[in-house]
């Protein structure tokens, strides 16, 4: 605990020196300092490592890390699986898509959220029955332990991974322009608190940090779009005719536009969107978290709620940053807006910036403060989430089932997941940095790709399906996690617009290979599971009854330890 | 424990668990999935429809259908949510008692 409290006050103290010595070399495209964004930053900051401490007395067991000691509710799940959810680029990236073009970001919107039915009517519940901490013990249920933990591990890891990256460069960039801080101290201030509440607080304090995140940014979202509704007299049409009058694509903001560059790709795209978020695993690890199979299935159904309300909100804001921001010279880079005559191109810092211009044009100064305060808690707790996730899949899948062959001691399993936070963290800094001016948009499509291909196929076959074997699983899942990576890399969006071959060089033309790597995923589960005559497949098939029953029921379920 | 299951199985309360939840789980997964993709396939094979204005207005047809898809994703998990707390649970609390053993 000592270490703890000379940690927050090294924390505390190093916060405003910061901000100092970004004022030094301020300039080029960062902001001015932004003092009530920093005010306002340092209370979230403060309050959140209160609650770390607060957790961290109440974390002893492997159960109180891992899941919270099943001790959080239905509700308070919900606004936490939100909370991991709903990140800064579904903020800022689909608020800016829409600044840019309009009905397209909606696209985006319904996709991000037709995942979560599914989730309701298959996995919650089975999920919440079967296992304890990790999806891998749902899918390692009834097959060969070492095998599946290894297959699940990668594929955790590697999403983790990818989705972990892209939001660290998204954070520097974020900050740097929010803030006025430096790149660099952005991504280690990331890195350092989301180590702080992993390490200290386990799931316990990410939970609360998510649930705090989540009721700031749906508050602050309501505002905005509430505040833009007002202008228009509460009339939508009117927010569209005047959006539609002064951007540079006039009407066609209104229907889908060149974001979807095949057919192929739209449902390509849609299909990791979908099945993408059934495979994540920072969110699926979330429904271990509540006491039983009901509180589960409630929680997945406010946070579904609560995160299509969300969108309809980001929606509203995107239109409303189109009048508002693009039409205020103050919000233009005044060289941009010379050359195109577009407000819309000429947006300071991006479209991604469109969100908290838009906080600025209707709440003045100090909501911009509170806007930005929150789309840093955002990076905060999905970060948190995600080291967490990364964590516990090394800790409990590889170090406590595969090496430790599941006798693993419980205090050397926190440990082991202590320490992965710290290297995960580590790892996380370094790479945020060295892909600064990387494009890493395509990152969290791969993160979800691969859950979609990889994850996703293992688990709903190994709840659904009896003829499911440990070979299949095994085989089929490498085939969707390798062609997913493949089909990625070869894309244009890495191999041209990244890796700076020739255009209409890449291989494959689809942007997201969900189309082949699922269908290449469950080809290969079906395929290598029915020719698996081995003793190990007789066994795998055997366990099929036993474990349908426990799914339906929760008779013999990891029950709620805080109590 | 292989008997307690054979019982369980054989038990009519886990047997109408299974085929209510089940049929309910794929129907309404099955409704999702087509009202998504035929969202999906009007973006990519037919955006013109979706850019069909409402009467004078600028607003179009796709607004309210891509606002309903999201609408449409909280009311199916409000349905399924409802059924299974006002049913299966009861359903399981009993064969929870009967298979004690």
């Amino acid at each position: 605990m000592k270490k703890l409290s000379l940690f927050l006050a090294i924390l505390f103290a190093s916060v405003p020196t910061l901000a100092l010595a970004a004022g030094v070399v301020e300039g080029g495209s960062k902001q001015a300092i932004n003092w009530s964004a920093i005010g306002m930053f340092v209370g979230f900051v403060g309050l959140t490592l209160v609650i770390t401490y607060w957790a961290a007395k109440r974390t002893a067991s492997a159960a109180d890390f891992y899941s919270a000691g099943g001790g959080i509710t239905g509700f308070q799940n919900g606004l936490a699986i939100a909370g991991d959810y709903m990140s800064a680029a579904s903020f800022l990236g689909i608020s800016g898509l829409v600044y840019t073009s309009g009905y397209d970001g909606l696209i985006y919107s319904v996709g991000w959220l037709v995942g979560w039915p599914i989730v309701t009517f298959l996995i919650a519940e089975q999920l919440r029955n079967l296992g304890k901490f990790t999806f891998a013990d749902v899918t390692s249920f009834r097959l060969g332990q070492t095998d599946i933990r290894i297959l699940a591990a990668c594929g955790s890891l590697v999403t983790v991974a990818f989705y972990l990256i892209a939001q660290m460069v998204g954070a520097g960039k974020l900050i740097q322009l929010l803030f006025g801080l430096d790149y660099w101290i952005a991504v280690v201030l990331v890195g350092g608190l989301m180590m702080v509440y992993v390490t200290f607080g386990g799931m316990k304090a990410t939970t609360w940090v998510q649930i705090i995140k989540a009721v700031l940014l749906l508050s602050g979202a309501t505002f905005m779009a509430g505040a833009v509704l007002y202008k228009f007299g509460f009339s939508p049409e009117a927010l569209f005719a005047k959006a539609t009058d002064v951007h540079p694509k006039k009407l066609a903001i209104m229907e889908p536009g060149s974001l979807i560059s095949n057919p192929l790709s739209a449902i390509s795209l849609g299909l990791a969107l979908m099945f993408g978020t059934a495979g994540l695993p920072h969110i699926l690890m979330r429904f271990f978290t509540v006491k039983d199979a009901q509180a589960a299935r409630k929680s997945v159904f406010y946070a579904t709620g609560l995160i299509g309300y969300f969108y309809i909100l980001t929606f509203i804001i995107g239109f409303g940053a189109i009048t508002l921001v693009s039409t205020d010279a103050t919000f233009m880079d005044g060289s941009i807006l010379e050359k195109t005559r577009s407000g819309i191109a000429a947006i300071k810092g991006g479209s991604n910036m469109a969100a908290i211009h838009l906080a600025n044009a209707v709440g003045g100064n100090l909501f911009l403060g509170f806007i930005s305060a929150v789309a840093f808690a955002t990076i905060l707790a999905v970060v948190s989430g995600l080291a967490l996730a990364g964590a516990s899949s090394i800790s409990h899948d590889l170090y406590g089932m595969v090496i430790k062959g599941g006798n693993a001691n419980e205090h050397d399993e926190i440990r082991v997941s202590k320490i992965a936070t710290l290297v995960l963290g580590v790892l996380a800094i370094f790479l945020g940095i060295v892909f600064e001016n990387q494009n890493v948009a395509f990152m969290v499509g791969l993160a979800f790709a691969i859950a979609a291909s990889c994850n996703f196929p293992v688990l709903v076959m190994s709840i659904f399906w009896r003829g499911l074997t440990t070979r299949g699983a095994l085989i089929g899942g490498f085939m969707g996690l390798i062609s997913a990576v493949v089909g990625v890399v070869l894309s244009p969006a890495v191999w041209e617009a990244t890796l700076g071959f020739a255009k209409g060089s890449a291989l494959i033309k689809l942007d997201n290979p969900a189309l082949f790597s699922m269908a290449l995923a469950f080809a290969g589960i079906w395929l290598f599971s029915i020719l698996d005559r081995s003793k190990r497949g007789v066994i795998d098939r055997g366990g099929f009854d036993a474990q349908y029953i426990r799914s339906q029921t929760g008779i013999g379920a990891a029950s709620a330890t805080t109590h | 424990m292989s008997n307690d299951l054979a019982g369980i199985e054989r038990d009519p309360n886990y047997q109408e668990l299974v085929r209510r939840r089940s049929s309910l789980g794929w129907m309404l997964s099955l409704i999702m999935l087509v009202v998504y993709f035929g969202f999906i396939l009007l973006v990519a094979y037919a955006p013109r429809i979706l850019g069909t204005p409402l009467g004078s207005g600028v607003t179009t047809i796709g607004i309210p259908i891509g606002l309903s898809v999201i609408v449409l994703a909280f009311v199916l998990t409000g349905v399924y949510v409802r059924q299974a707390n006002s049913s299966y649970d009861g359903l399981i609390r009993k064969i929870v008692e009967e298979n004690r053993s």
